[in-house]
């Protein structure tokens, strides 16, 4: 540790060098952390679909209902175990801008199939017995301060009632966290039955996508199959697959965000490599003096590479802890705005260790052709160059 | 006359540019007893430096023995080397050679932080070189704070803060103006007289060679010697 005067030391001597090299280190993982949570934002529902669930979509697009006439001859073909059915709904609170995830669901098949959506028993009765009742994630009533009795006026950007309003008022009776928080907590689910009795005539009677719960999850292509095989020809063909398929599906309308996320941060890290390197190399150039009398005095070949390599490792390391620090605390407390158009939005910690083996690595290569010049640097040549 | 602490046998440096051979130092034998004080004078690019930096082992010869006490340290490794010259050998260089980001004190401390000391007795001791040095009070200031011959003491206490037997200067008043050369010369004299250490001492300056106990030329790859006055 004795050496690491002499690190700062060096460090400190170009401080403007140093500063905006460490400054473009900060920057680099400041966006790798900010990429890295975007990421999981975007993709989180492909991690937390379930293995033994399929989804039945309108064969066209998601944006086309079913017939949800289909809910019982989906139930009876064989392999199915449970059904449930859901609806986008569009919906916001006031203004548009207060964007609510709102689902018209059969709860009672819903819930079943999502048992990740824990919420008190008795308020789950409670939800059950109110037709016009709410299930809300934790996150959600949270941000709108919404408590279980609270009459909530919900809007939406698609539906109309028979009597031309757009605001459902619902109940919240129930306020579910996910468990092991794998899931959405900012869903507001409201009852099927509810909303479709209020929609004018023509436009009753269907739902958005069918979930389905296959008996044996090794059989789920067969199944999925077999439902679209049933209504093959019909009047709304549909499209099954799995529920990870449909998340990822999802994740595909908003663009390849994994695919862009690492070509980002492949170019920022690959310039933020030639700028360290760069200033390293410059570095040890211009001290070559230096490190010819260091090795003068007896320092060995060794520890003057270990000492070089030790000046990369503290740039990359206070630039990379600082810039990953800001990104955590811009997303920590800055994230609550984002929250709600980006439900899961928070840095993995799998990223935090990527972003700190990042530090190391590439610390390391950074340092690694100087310190290779520093080692095999020859005292007598070095200092009759540097006079 | 004590025994000799430096004993150089049939040392051969020679130096290829292209296809051209220069033989910069021609089978050459020395002998420094211990407490000796030896000017080595010789035309510019004769072979002083290299010869100095072959006795400090920061260099290697192409043949022939250098023998420091009991060590004959052409024979060991480069790292056997470097902790040889850390605890055996202080250079003092034309250029001072100091690291401009370190603080006078600092600077004399690095050799020590080779050593097993901890930071109080290091600093202890960087304090004391200073002092013998006559610089106690410029300890916190960097190299560009002090004067040339300023330099050279945090030089001179850099070399002998491990408190090594051998001093080996190359041109040390060089980059200096008479008066602190004269100073320098001073100290180095006191260094080889009360502190008992040996002194090798490239110099150009015939008046600086005088204060030397004797005096050697180099030319033409061999040494001839002569009394000092
Ligand atoms: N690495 C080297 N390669 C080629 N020639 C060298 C090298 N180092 C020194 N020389 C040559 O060797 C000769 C002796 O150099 P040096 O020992 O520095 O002399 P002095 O110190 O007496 O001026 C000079 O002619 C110099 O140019
Ligand atoms: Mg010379």
């Amino acid at each position: 540790m004795k050496y690491l005067q002499l690190v700062w030391a060096s460090l400190a001597r170009k401080k403007t060098r140093t500063l905006l090299t460490a400054g473009s280190i900060l920057i680099a993982f400041l966006m790798f952390g900010l990429l890295s949570a975007l990421e999981k934002a975007f993709t989180a529902g492909v991690d937390i679909a379930g293995v033994d669930r399929l989804v039945t979509i309108h064969k066209v697009s998601l944006i086309q209902l079913l017939p949800r006439a289909y809910y019982n001859r989906i139930r009876a073909i064989e392999g199915v175990r449970e059904v449930t059915h859901a609806t986008w709904f569009g919906g916001y609170y006031k203004e548009p801008k207060n964007f609510i995830p709102t689902f018209p669901v059969d709860a009672e098949t819903y819930l079943k199939i999502y048992p990740e959506y824990e919420m008190p028993p008795e308020q789950r009765t409670a939800f059950m017995e109110d037709r016009t009742g709410a299930a809300i994630g934790h996150v959600l009533a949270d941000r709108y301060g919404w408590q279980v009795g609270d009459r909530v006026p919900i809007r939406s950007e698609i539906f109309r009632q028979a009597d031309g309003s757009d605001t459902w008022e619902v109940t919240v009776r129930a306020i579910y966290r996910p468990k092991d928080d794998q899931g959405d907590p900012t869903a507001f689910m409201m009852h099927y039955d509810f909303f479709n009795e209020s929609l004018p005539d023509g436009a009753r009677d269907t739902a958005g996508w069918y979930v389905i719960q296959v008996e044996d999850p090794d059989r789920s292509a067969e199944v999925a199959q077999a439902i679209d095989d049933r209504f093959a020809n019909s009047a709304a063909e549909t499209k099954t697959s799995t529920e990870k398929a449909f998340a990822a599906g999802f994740a595909k309308q908003v663009g390849d965000i994994g695919a862009i996320v690492t070509a980002i941060v492949t170019a920022v890290f690959f310039t933020m490599l030639l700028v360290t390197a760069n200033t390293m190399g410059q570095s040890v150039r211009e001290r070559t003096n230096e490190l010819a009398v260091l090795k003068t005095l007896g320092f060995t070949n060794t520890s003057v590479t270990v000492l070089v390599l030790l000046e990369a490792l503290a740039i990359t390391l206070v630039g990379g802890v600082i810039g990953l620090g800001l990104a955590w605390f811009i997303i920590f407390a800055g994230g609550d705005a984002l929250r709600q158009f980006l439900p899961v939005f928070y840095l993995p910690w799998q990223d935090i260790a990527a972003g700190g083996a990042l530090m190391l690595a590439f610390g390391l290569i950074a340092g690694a052709l100087p310190a290779g010049q520093a080692l095999r640097l020859r005292i007598a040549d070095a200092l009759r160059r540097g006079g | 006359m004590s025994e000799s602490l430096v004993q150089v046998r049939g040392l051969t440096k020679i130096y290829k540019r292209g296809s051209e051979r220069l033989t910069v130092l021609d089978n050459l034998d020395l002998d420094v007893a211990r407490g000796d004080f030896v000017a080595l004078m010789g035309p510019s690019g004769s072979g002083k430096t290299t010869l100095l930096n072959l006795i400090g082992g920061i260099d290697r010869p192409d043949s022939g023995s250098v023998q420091v006490g009991d060590r004959s340290i052409d024979q060991l490794s480069d790292r056997a080397l470097a902790h040889w010259r850390s605890a055996h050998v202080g250079f003092v260089f034309q250029m001072f050679n100091l690291l401009p980001v370190l603080s006078a004190e600092r600077n004399v401390e690095l050799p020590l932080l080779l050593t097993g000391m901890s930071g109080s007795e290091r600093r202890r001791r960087a304090r004391t070189a200073l002092s013998l040095v006559g610089l106690e009070d410029r300890a916190s200031h960097k190299p560009a704070q002090l004067s040339g011959g300023q330099e050279q003491r945090v030089g001179i206490a850099r070399a002998i803060v491990t408190d090594p037997e051998l001093l080996l200067c190359d041109e040390p008043t060089g980059d200096l103006d008479r008066k602190s050369g004269d100073e320098i010369l001073e100290l180095l004299v006191a260094l080889n007289e009360s502190q008992g250490k040996t002194i090798i001492m490239v110099t150009h300056d015939p008046h600086a060679a005088e204060r030397a106990k004797r005096t050697v030329h180099l030319d033409k790859g061999r040494l001839s010697m002569e009394a000092a006055a």
